[in-house]
């Protein structure tokens, strides 16, 4: 339909060279053309937060950027975080307090949560429940997943003031 | 880890793969050369389709073809799976719409392009000429003409028993309500996909995307599609939420095989929201016009009840199932002794609807306990003491209630539900928070608890399959024709064969939803799963145990009887040195080649087990709210949800699907709503405005999981735990916005949105 554009994409350290269209979206690209599906989409719509991805250390609604804005920055998914044998202190977190049932919203809830860690480890409670407000799951009801996320922001306070002491 | 397996809150086998973006969703399964299908969809809500232009549609580049009913025209409707009732069968849907429309939504044409984007372009130029005809809204209405002499009534539930009329003539007091329940959904996070292909190598045609009951889908479409059941076969990858909706035969799903066959190339569908939302199936909308019929100590003599069902605008797979279960549920935890029934079930011009988690039950235990709170108000009995007068003993079980559904009579198994009322009391100290909320509501806040009883059902046959196999290297495969939703499926059907065959779970591979694995299989639905599956887990496990250890004392040298398994280890019984043999070298040495030659080789079995009845789990919801005058927003303080299900396979599983399930019954109590136009136009077609909870509406829950009452039904005494989280919160939530706003009976209508709950401050 319209001209296609060369860009190179940045996932989790690795280039790829690809041929877009102006109007597609991140979340297209990562998964299709990049090929990393475990960034997933619910809505399209900028509700769901199941497409969260952090570019250049931030959150980000990956089906509401195109592409081409994210071209030569630095994108972060799923799959960057631990492997199945050797999974992350997030990653364990939601496995031993069950804060997952289907995990299609699980990918955007630990992009969400690894940025705003990243950016605010003093996060309170209550402020960490709203930025868990900002994406959705329909299966486990929140409450694990609040759980998961508080136990390792607790343990991250504690390593620090661990390593500061 | 072996031994105990069962009752332990281990972690999931399912997690790895689904923490690290390894999971396989449906929008994640790609073929070479694959199209791209989009359907056109009505626009109009009633209209006569007059013609369709796919002209500008079909010169867009890269598109493959375009078709319109006439090119599936050997397509038959889709059938139904369960509930066949008769007169329904002329109220099925095409794939494509032929020659009317009936709702905003309905596939119309489906454009096949090489590339998504294209697909969607291109269905924007379809051309729909249709002729606007007033659209049928309301199910309570006088019916209308689906069809020349074709009626929007097609079918009534009708359901009975005892002597009602005399039970009316003899009441001291007769209570009557009427109450309606609003139209909402699952509403899965990943929306439906399918992906078929055809492999002409083999002349098997696949159905990729797949969910919830592959066997059954598997056989519809061959027959559908006249090819051989062998021909076709589905695959389950993973599932991102099912709740009833999902893994139905759809109309898509039809296409796309359709497609692949006729391209000779796989086509691939994903649906978006804004489609699932008007496409896929809604849910719960009745009205109840309920009487009922008490004597002076608020002990129930008879309920009558009419009500009617809004099943949109075609019948689908369910049938009559949603009506059928409200009626054959209603009665609940309570005697009951006379009952009717009536349930009409009508056409709208609205998407058609199927179940959704604790159909028919969330609707008919709103209007039961409406009904209790009622009496309570009414002769002035507390609301927990009427429920203890009607409730069936724990002596009286199994309790036979005169009436069936799903096929089967219903034979409550087992329960002691003044017990767990006592329980549930108790956990959350109702004196005491009666006293707070009494002080409170003197202190000017409209604060309030409210109580709902509920009898859920689970494990429906009649029948599961399983398959054990230990390979060589001691690894265990277990395959079952039962499907995941994302349940934890694997997890406790890996507990319950690592426990009876002593293998540590995280050594079991469970492969469920692959048509190609196993000949039958009934999928996942009606919390039948652990269950069914699991006892014939256990029937197999059992087997090849036997197996195993009969083998080794021949090793061995030792006598069976003083064998055990222990860690995928054929040891000694309480000796813990001392010969020994793995799992994997019985399995070579019952390899068909060993010498000697085995009896029977391979170190595996088949378990079937059948059932007539289904397990009846029962609950207890309570809810403390606090209401905002001002916003008429409900806050939710407290909930506890108690819920009896005879043993828990995984106690952490069972609390994240009772957690899981009472968020989306707070939705549909407070916040969900497909909510139409009066040109039949639907409004909520994005999250932004159908509203599902988030973690800032979802409070904390209180769990307690009981085991007084094991089902007689099977060896473990296991009952299905997934739908009783959401079975009674409307019910709830309605009893303690009422105590809240001082007013009983105030709340009639689900949900309980601020503007309703504003409207109801404003009359009080
Ligand atoms: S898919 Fe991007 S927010 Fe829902
Ligand atoms: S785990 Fe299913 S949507 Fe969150």
């Amino acid at each position: 339909m319209s001209d296609k554009r060369d860009i190179t994409l940045t996932v989790n350290n690795r280039s790829y060279s690809i041929r877009v269209e102006p109007r597609r979206t991140l979340v297209d690209a990562i998964r299709e053309d990049c090929g990393q599906t475990g960034t997933h989409i619910g809505c399209e719509h900028g509700v769901c937060g199941a497409c969260t991805v952090l570019v250049d250390g931030a959150p980000v609604r990956a089906c509401l950027m195109f592409a081409v804005q994210a071209a030569n920055k630095e994108i972060r998914t799923v799959e960057g975080l631990g492997s199945v044998d050797n999974l992350n202190p997030l990653q364990r977190a939601f496995m031993e307090h069950h804060a997952l049932q289907c995990g299609f919203c699980t990918p955007g809830f630990l992009m969400l949560v690894t940025g705003v860690l990243e950016r605010e480890p003093d996060i309170g409670d209550d402020e960490l429940i709203d930025v868990l407000a900002s994406n959705l799951c329909r299966c486990t009801g929140y409450q694990n997943i609040i759980k998961a996320v508080r136990a390792v922001a607790h343990d991250m306070r504690q390593a620090r003031s661990n390593a500061s002491a | 880890m072996s031994g105990k397996l069962i009752g332990r809150s281990v972690t999931r086998l399912e997690d790895p793969p689904l923490l690290t973006g390894a999971g396989r969703f449906a929008a994640d399964v790609s073929f070479p050369h694959q199209l791209h299908m989009r359907i056109v969809r009505s626009s109009y809500a009633h209209a006569r389709l007059l013609a369709i232009n796919t002209k500008q549609a079909r010169a867009l580049p890269g598109v493959y073809a375009v078709w319109t009913a006439g090119d599936v025209a050997h397509v038959p409707p889709i059938d139904f799976r369960l509930t066949r009732v008769d007169g329904l069968e002329h109220y099925r849907q095409h794939v494509l719409a032929t020659d009317r429309l009936r709702y905003v939504g309905e596939p119309v044409a489906a454009v096949f392009a090489d590339d998504p984007y294209v697909a969607e372009d291109a269905a924007d130029l379809v051309e729909v000429d249709a002729e606007e005809l007033t659209p049928l809204l309301r199910a309570d209405q006088e019916p209308g003409e689906f069809a020349p002499a074709r009626r929007t009534e097609p079918a009534i539930v009708h359901k009975e028993y005892g002597d009602v009329d005399a039970a009316f003539r003899a009441a001291h007091t007769v209570i009557t309500l009427d109450l309606a329940i609003g139209r909402h959904s699952g509403v899965p996070l990943e929306t439906r996909g399918a992906i078929a292909r055809h492999d002409r190598a083999r002349d098997v045609l696949e159905l990729h995307g797949a969910a919830k009951v592959p066997h059954w889908n598997r056989d519809q479409i061959a027959r559908m599609l006249g090819r051989a059941p062998a021909s076709v076969q589905l695959y389950e990858g993973h599932v991102g939420g099912g709740f009833g909706i999902r893994g139905e035969l759809y109309p898509e799903d039809l296409l796309v095989c359709v497609a692949a066959l006729a391209f000779g190339r796989p086509v691939k569908w994903i649906e978006d929201r804004r489609e699932h939302l008007i496409a896929a199936n809604h849910s719960r909308q009745q009205t109840h016009h309920v009487h009922a019929a008490v004597d002076a100590a608020g002990r129930i003599l008879a309920i009558d009840n009419a009500f009617f069902h809004d099943q949109g605008a075609y019948v689908r797979t369910h049938a009559a199932t949603v009506p059928d279960l409200a009626a054959a549920m209603l009665p609940g935890p309570y005697r009951v002794p006379a009952y009717r029934a009536v349930g009409h079930i009508r056409l709208t011009n609205k998407t058609p609807c199927g179940t959704y988690r604790a159909p028919g039950r969330f609707e008919s235990t709103f209007v039961r306990e409406r009904v209790l709170d009622a009496i309570a108000a009414q002769l002035k009995i507390d609301p927990i003491e009427v429920r203890r007068r009607n409730l069936i003993g724990a002596s009286e079980m199994p309790f036979r209630r005169p009436l069936d559904t799903l096929g089967t009579e219903i034979v409550l198994d087992s329960g002691d539900y003044a017990r767990l009322l006592d329980r549930t009391l108790k956990a959350i100290q109702w004196d005491g928070v009666r006293q707070q909320l009494e002080a409170r509501r003197r202190a000017g806040e409209f604060v309030g608890a409210g109580i709902a009883l509920f009898v859920e059902k689970s494990g429906l046959g009649p029948f599961d399959q399983v398959h054990v196999t230990v390979d060589t290297s001691g690894a265990v495969e277990v395959v079952t024709g039962a499907a995941s939703v994302g349940q934890g499926v694997e997890t406790v059907i890996a507990q319950i064969c690592g426990e009876v065959l002593g293998v540590n779970y995280t050594k079991i591979r469970v492969v469920h939803g692959q048509t190609d694995r196993i000949a039958h299989g009934l999928g996942a639905f009606a919390s039948r799963v652990t269950v069914m599956t699991g006892e014939a887990t256990r029937i197999a496990a059992s087997k090849v145990r036997a197996k195993a250890i009969e083998t080794a004392a021949e090793l061995l040298q030792a006598p069976a009887d003083a064998l055990d398994i222990v860690d995928g280890r054929v040891v000694r019984a309480g000796v813990a040195v001392g010969p020994s043999i793995a799992l994997g070298d019985i399995a070579r040495a019952l390899a068909p080649t060993a010498n000697p030659r085995p009896r029977e080789p391979g170190l595996s079995a088949e378990g079937w087990f059948h059932a007539n009845h289904m397990t009846y789990p029962y609950g207890v919801h309570v809810a403390v709210v606090a209401i905002d005058r001002d916003t008429g927003a409900v806050g939710v303080e407290r909930y506890l949800v108690a819920y009896d299900i005879g043993r828990a396979v995984n106690p952490m599983l069972v609390e994240g699907q009772i957690v899981g399930g009472f968020v989306q019954g707070l939705g549909g109590a407070l916040f969900e709503e497909f909510l139409y136009d009066e040109r039949g136009e639907p409004i909520c077609v994005t999250f932004a405005d159908y509203l599902m909870p988030s973690a800032r509406e979802a409070p904390r829950t209180e769990v307690l999981i009981t085991e007084d009452a094991p089902s007689p039904l099977n060896a473990l005494g296991v009952k299905g735990a997934g739908e009783g989280g959401a079975n009674a919160v409307g019910a709830a939530l309605a009893a303690a916005i009422d105590d809240a706003i001082g007013r009983p009976g105030a709340v009639t209508q689900l949900p309980i949105t601020p503007r309703r709950l504003r409207e109801l401050l404003r009359e009080s």
